[in-house]
């Protein structure tokens, strides 16, 4: 059961992640986003850095979909992913939380973590 | 109490003074009633009456005489438990599992001094779950079972947990029960209620594969092998024996009699030739097939024949558990929704496997294959089911279904591939391998992608902790004894991972490590386990038994300081519910575990093991890591009690 739960989330990554850019997004305040992203319990499933990776909730961290697709998976998910509702979460909010997304600044490179050069 | 001959207060007369001393106290309290003068009773007690001399010898020799033989007997020199030891050692029993009990006391004076405590040596367990889990942990690695001895009723209620996960796992665990059966037998004070059942067994009869209640010795030699037999046979279980105290204590009536029976163990069956032959010819012809593999390899040789049926199809496999090298080329690729052919392998979740279900309000599952696509099952559990405890998931309707034990067919299945392979169907084949290999090389990389994202958080992502445990692992023989290192850990051969526990069982988990850990000991193997703090609350005593029999591994822990899965519970009611979040993210009453949070370290370091933490800092981690594996490595059992991210 969790493996099928993270290759339907991957499914779902995959899929938003190809929607290009986040044009028609409303503008968020990232500061807050990254509060909220706790307060409003994303982390629970995402990780505190957005990171995934676990049999939850898969990797937002540098490949955040466009803002129709977000916005339209969190208020009404087609997979496993619990609502957010804008009683829940109003726009606003998410539009913080998704300004903190897009800022999340890339990893550092594999190269430069000698834990997985090991041989 | 030493006696006094010269006087009238001998050990009886003492007790019975001393009653009535009591009693004259209780009646000096009593309301209304004119106290006795206190002097004068002091004084007339303070006096003893005098005896003679030869008055003085009567008593003595009264006191101490002894009861006719036939009336109060008080040694014996054959008991029972004796020839019960004789049974279980020909049963070749390494290690017996036991928190004491007065119930078997007979037999663990046995054990000890008629059985030299070897083969099987007592283990030490602080609760009867531990035991139970020591030993299903045993079994994982060993590959046969360890003894596990309580009693009824508390005894066997604490050690349902453990029963009800073997049952789940298809674990052999042989659990003797001690009772004690005979009304007359039972002390009045303490075997009422608290040390005898009618029926024992009754209690865990829907989770066990067998039980008896021998009346006899030799009753018990026979159901003693019956049920190890019963228990290894596919697909396996737990079966439990009631030992009565009787049977224990009194003594063997002509040891010349008594004959332990000699132990067959059952092949395993393999598949119909015919059925198999049809299995081949399917998975030959198809485009893309695809083998879902649940626990299928009991050994290496397991192994080897997944991975040659894998390879002779170049067919990718999903699952597989200990049975198939997690960076093969083959391993974890495929699609069920691309799938024209899927055989199933043991696998008792296929309905999760095939179809897409979503826990939302109102809940739905949805098929993922095609409609037309064929599923073939060869399982051993199709041999055997109970109906109150359920160990399945929602009916799944296959195209062909063999009941057998799928590592016994797998020979005749691959031999059968073989044959029908073309150099077309070869070419096919060979040109489906390269793309899966491409696959899980990418699959691998992007494994090694998702490692650096929160490379730095605090708490420490689950991904770096399993790195950089591997990191200072990767070199050594070692273990993972419950718990997955992920894609990154190269599960090369079948004795790096076993499964945790089952049946849902949170807090049996560090008792299985600990039992399959002790399995390894004897190879040298450096044992690790992830060990979540949540389940570590349960039953932690297991880690002085760790330490007492000197059981030498590495715990590292997920201490997310809640119970996070129903945190995400919680969460998922609030959101449908459309209130509370807030109070959902921080835990909810009743989930988190915190305030105060948990010294795990202090709690270790009090059981005798090395300790550190907790540690939050990932930077910390890999020192940390070094200093503990150095003391593992010289027999100590270790723990770091690591601060991490939930999932």
């Amino acid at each position: 059961m969790k493996i099928f739960l993270v290759i339907v989330m991957a499914l779902f990554v995959s899929g938003l992640a190809a929607q290009g850019q986040p044009s028609s997004a409303p503008t968020g305040n990232a500061e807050k986003g990254k509060t909220l992203f706790v307060e409003r319990a994303c982390w629970q499933c995402h990780g505190l850095s957005a990171q995934g990776g676990g049999i939850a909730g898969p990797r937002l961290a540098g490949r955040v979909p466009a803002w129709p697709a977000f916005s339209r998976y969190v208020r009404r998910p087609t997979e496993e992913m619990i609502p957010y509702t804008p009683k829940s979460l109003p726009d606003n909010e998410l539009a913080d939380i998704y300004a903190w997304l897009r800022s999340i600044p890339p990893p550092p490179a594999i190269s430069s973590i000698p834990q997985l050069n090991r041989k | 109490m030493a006696i006094d001959p010269n006087t009238s207060v001998g050990r009886r007369g003492f007790l019975k003074g001393a009653a009535a001393g009591a009693a004259g106290a209780a009646a000096l309290t009593v309301p209304g009633v004119a106290p006795i003068d206190a002097e004068a009773q002091s004084a007339q007690q303070a006096r003893p009456v005098a005896i003679t001399p030869e008055q003085a010898a009567r008593n003595l020799a009264a006191e101490t005489a002894p009861l006719p033989d036939e009336v109060d007997v008080q040694t014996v020199d054959n008991p029972g438990s004796d020839f019960m030891v004789d049974v279980l050692k020909q049963l070749d029993f390494e290690y017996i599992a036991a928190n004491p009990a007065s119930s078997f006391r007979g037999l663990h004076e046995s054990f000890i001094n008629y059985g030299g405590n070897k083969a099987p040596e007592w283990l030490t367990c602080c609760h009867e779950q531990a035991s139970v889990n020591i030993a299903n942990g045993y079994y994982a690695v060993a590959g046969k079972p360890m003894a596990v001895l309580t009693f009824a009723p508390s005894g066997l209620h604490h050690a349902m947990m453990g029963i009800f996960g073997a049952f789940s796992g298809h674990t052999p665990s042989y659990i003797l029960v001690a009772n004690i059966a005979d009304g007359k037998e039972r002390r009045p004070q303490f075997d009422w209620g608290a040390h005898s059942v009618v029926d024992p067994a009754d209690m865990v009869r829907d989770m066990v594969k067998w039980d008896d209640t021998p009346g006899s010795l030799q009753h018990f030699a026979e159901s003693a092998v019956r049920a190890y037999k019963m228990a290894m046979t596919e697909p396996r279980g737990p079966v439990v024996l009631v030992v009565d105290a009787s049977l224990q204590e009194n003594p063997v009536p002509d040891r010349s009699k008594l004959h332990i029976p000699k132990l067959t163990l059952t092949t395993p069956p393999a598949g119909d030739a015919g059925a198999v032959a049809e299995v081949a010819r399917l998975l030959v012809a198809a485009e893309n097939p695809l083998i879902i593999a649940g626990d299928v390899a009991r050994n290496e040789e397991g192994m080897r024949l997944l991975v040659e049926l894998a390879e002779t199809l170049q067919a990718p496999v999903q699952g597989g558990g200990r049975g198939m090298p997690n960076q093969h080329p083959l391993s974890g690729g495929g699609n069920v929704r691309t799938a024209d052919v899927i055989l199933a392998l043991n696998e008792d979740g296929l309905f999760g496997r095939l179809n897409r279900y979503r826990d939302q309000q109102v809940r739905s599952s949805t098929p993922l294959i095609k409609p037309d696509t064929k599923v073939l099952s060869i399982s051993s559990y199709d041999l055997y089911m109970k109906g109150n405890y359920q160990n399945v998931e929602r009916f799944q309707e296959v195209t062909m279904s063999i009941a057998a034990d799928p590592q016994a067919t797998l020979p005749g299945l691959i031999e059968a591939c073989k044959k029908l392979i073309t150099a077309d169907r070869r070419r096919v084949m060979d040109e489906r391998g390269k793309r899966l290999a491409t696959a899980s090389a990418e699959a691998l990389e992007r494994a090694r992608l998702e490692c650096t994202y929160g490379w730095d958080s605090s708490p420490i992502t689950l991904q770096r902790l399993a790195l950089e445990v591997y990191d200072v692992i990767r070199d050594k023989d070692w273990a993972s004894v419950g718990g997955g290192g992920g894609r990154l850990w190269n599960v090369d051969k079948f004795y790096r991972t076993m499964g945790s526990v089952n049946g849902g069982g949170v807090g049996g988990s560090m008792s299985i490590a600990i039992g399959a850990a002790l399995a390894h000991r004897k190879q040298g193997r450096l044992c690790v386990r992830f060990q979540p703090d949540g389940d570590m609350l349960y039953v932690n005593s297991a880690l002085w038994t760790a330490t007492h029999h000197r059981i030498p591994m590495l715990f590292v822990m997920q201490n997310n300081r809640a119970y996070h899965q129903e945190v995400m519970h919680l969460q998922r009611m609030a959101n449908r519910r459309q209130r509370g979040m807030a109070l959902a993210h921080a835990g909810l009453p009743g989930s988190s575990i915190t305030d105060p949070n948990i010294d795990f370290a202090m709690m270790a370091r009090s059981m005798g093991a090395y300790a550190e933490g907790p540690i939050s800092n990932p930077k910390d981690l890999r020192p940390a890591l070094l200093r503990a594996v150095e003391r593992v490595q010289k027999g100590e059992v270790a723990l770091l009690d690591t601060l991490t991210q939930p999932r």
